[in-house]
């Protein structure tokens, strides 16, 4: 197994780096929301880490159509590695969306559109780990993650829209707010600069973790094949 | 005496194909009959449940049936779909099926449209009694299109879904797993507008969901028929 | 009308066949022989167009696998050792059901000469799921035979069945062999194919390790051939 490129220690360094950076952005550099006060500057790592999230899946759809084509195992990994990062972000995404959601809406959880998405994308995301373990063949696993990753990508948009067209027929009132009468709110330049310091942060630490993940599954790989050959 | 045995051009069988497999299917279950006592005993027991679940009070009842009905058919589907391909897995039939030489979509549609014909089935029983049962017309045109088209968008990815779940070691679990976290549009604008006939809206109010399941029939069917070979082939 | 060349097939980091070379005339009979987990099932799946190569290059009467596998299959008749039958149909539908998925015209006719051939004309409306393991073989094989391929390829078809199913599955299939067609068998009886196989080669370690002509044989029994080869 060739060490680590020097461009992936790069990455690391520039990750922990640019999150320190963000961390101090947020606390130091980025205003305090009038209304909401701090507890909103954990939008900044929400969103971030539903973006990252829902980056990962992109990724991870577009490996499987790769490996569907090229029969390519590689692709694979980068699929499972995808999957599962982006399982973790996402978790994170909607945990910090309950949080801040608590005092502002007066409740963790509501069933609008975006949450009941992001609820169902979790659950794929599981069903396709759970889906992996259920077979053996590498072959035939790879194919059939990369299928439901297919599916997933699709329904997941269709999802979205109905039920967001269920929204705006009957509009939810569950709880004391709806997400889209309050808790909404206007960034100044300052808030936005941090915004995408932290979108561009997440990023590079996805691509990093990325990385890391698939030299992992690189490894285990060869692990396997040499527990064959020493098995013959 | 060798004689080649004439074989038909493969595009004429492919239609017949089809056909064979639903026929095929329809026969061995009328004979059988355990995939339809299994769904339909299951569907009958998960309405009573309900009546004792959510305190099923008349004026509660229009507002309540579709969900009711949907998760019935939900639940009892996927023991249909799973059914449905263990017998051809079991005994090697599915590679009866990939041996003959004929595109493999055609088995998708084979298997498709006999997994719809069992849930139709299994509605025809359950509406009526449901209707008995609990006092309310579901017998309604409208309600029994929503039926159809819901019906059909399931089948079609039940079926994809069905044939990776039953090649896995965790089969029977895993299919529920797979299928409703994909499934959500079709029941959510099913129960919608099952809900929007019962309670007599109007049809522009319907329209809207309508729309999401034919949406959802079309996209999904192209989608398994394409992706089919790569589930079934090696 | 059987040739492959340099065929490999991995499984993940497992190689099951390595470089096999296979070349079958028409009318030959030949045997398969090899240890459990040699790879013949693999193999002959892979004959089948049930599996793909990984590399190297599969014919039959002609046709490449997998690209033309649709003319493939309709030229070529399989019996595993699974029915492959459906249990709820009786023999007479199993057979007309298999014969309009191969298209065959005049089904009536083939249907009632196939039941004649393999002796199940008097069960033709009993349901598969009635019969006895040797029963179900025959009708397997009917089955396989439906269309008239011109390559029948058999794994293990003894299994499970007791003497006298085998002694009928003995003249079944010298009936099948003497029709010109060309038969590729594996099993572990290895008294069985000695009386009907014209050619006995041995899959060991993933190649063809020997191969043998009944002819050739001479003075050494098969058991002895087979030994010496698994030997060296």
């Amino acid at each position: 197994m060739k060490t680590q490129p020097k461009v992936l220690t790069f990455l690391t360094i520039l990750s922990v780096v640019l999150f320190l950076g963000a961390l101090g952005m947020v606390f130091l550099f980025a205003p305090i929301e009038a209304v909401m006060g701090y507890v909103q500057k954990i939008f900044y790592f929400h969103i971030s880490n539903a973006w990252v999230g829902m980056l990962g899946f992109m990724v991870a759809a577009v490996s499987g159509i790769f490996y569907l084509v090229s029969k390519d195992l590689k692709w694979d990994i980068v699929e499972l590695s995808a999957v599962e990062i982006s399982l973790v972000f996402f978790l994170i995404a909607i945990v910090s969306g309950s949080i801040w959601a608590k005092p502002t809406w007066g409740t963790y959880w509501t069933w609008d559109a975006r949450l009941t998405t992001a609820a169902i994308l979790e659950m794929i995301y599981l069903a396709y780990l759970l889906l992996r373990q259920g077979i053996e063949d590498p072959e035939r696993r790879a194919r059939f993650s990369a299928v439901y990753t297919l599916i997933g990508v699709i329904s997941v948009p269709i999802t979205f829209l109905s039920i967001h067209i269920w929204q705006t027929i009957h509009p939810a009132v569950i709880g004391v707010g709806s997400s889209s009468s309050q808790g909404s709110f206007g960034m100044t330049p300052a808030m936005l600069i941090t915004m995408f310091f932290c979108l561009t942060t997440f990023s590079v630490v996805f691509i990093t973790l990325l990385w890391y993940r698939i030299r992992l599954g690189q490894l285990a790989e060869q692990v396997d094949q040499l527990k064959y050959k020493i098995m013959q | 005496m060798q004689k080649q045995t004439a074989i038909n051009r493969p595009s004429s069988t492919y239609l017949k194909v089809i056909g064979a497999i639903v026929w095929k299917d329809l026969v061995a279950e009328l004979r059988s009959r355990e995939l339809l006592s299994a769904m339909l005993l299951f569907a009958l027991l998960v309405i009573l449940i309900f009546n004792f679940a959510i305190d099923l009070q008349p004026d509660l009842r229009i507002t309540i049936t579709a969900g009711v009905l949907w998760v019935t058919f939900a639940f009892a589907g996927t023991l249909g779909l799973n059914r449905s391909m263990a017998v051809e897995k079991d005994r090697g039939c599915l590679d009866g099926l990939l041996l003959a030489p004929v595109d493999r979509s055609a088995i998708y549609f084979g298997k498709a449209l006999s997994n719809l014909a069992f849930m139709l089935i299994v509605a025809m029983i359950v509406l009526p009694i449901y209707s008995i049962l609990y006092n309310i017309n579901v017998l309604n045109p409208g309600l029994l299109l929503v039926v159809i088209l819901g019906s059909t968008g399931y089948a079609a990815i039940g079926t994809l879904l069905s044939s990776m779940a039953i090649q896995t070691r965790t089969r029977d679990v895993l299919l529920p797993v797979l299928l409703f976290p994909v499934i959500v549009p079709v029941l959510l604008a099913a129960v919608k507008a099952s809900g929007g006939f019962l309670q007599n809206l109007p049809v522009n109010e319907i329209w809207p969901w309508l729309n999401i399941l034919i949406a959802y029939d079309v996209i999904f069917t192209a989608v398994a028929f394409m992706v089919f070979e790569f589930v079934v082939e090696e | 009308m059987i040739k492959v060349h340099k065929l490999i097939k991995r499984f993940g980091s497992k190689t099951v066949l390595r470089g096999l070379d296979f070349d079958v005339h028409q009318g030959e009979f030949v045997a398969l022989l090899g240890p459990n987990g040699a790879g013949k099932t693999t193999f002959l799946r892979i004959l089948a167009s049930l599996a793909r190569p990984t590399l190297g290059s599969v014919q039959i009467a002609g046709y490449t696998l997998p690209a033309q596998a649709g003319a493939v299959r309709a030229r070529l008749g399989v019996v595993t050792h699974l029915p492959l039958l459906y249990g709820d149909l009786s023999a007479e539908e199993n057979l007309r059901f298999y014969g309009s998925m191969y298209g065959i015209m005049g089904l009536n006719r083939r249907v009632q000469e196939v039941l004649d051939m393999i002796g199940l004309t008097l069960r033709r409306r009993d349901m598969v799921r009635t019969f006895s393991r040797g029963m179900q073989q025959r009708l397997a094989i009917g089955r396989a035979i439906l269309h008239d391929p011109e390559v029948v390829l058999f794994d293990e078809p003894y299994t499970g069945l007791d003497q006298d199913a085998c002694d009928m599955l003995d003249a079944l299939l010298r009936d099948v062999a003497e029709r010109g067609r060309t038969v590729v068998m594996t099993s572990h009886d290895l008294a069985r194919v000695e009386g009907l196989a014209t050619r006995f080669d041995v899959l060991s370690r993933g190649v063809i390790s020997a191969s043998t002509k009944r002819d050739d044989l001479g003075k050494n029994n098969l058991l002895d051939f087979y030994r010496q080869s698994l030997a060296g």
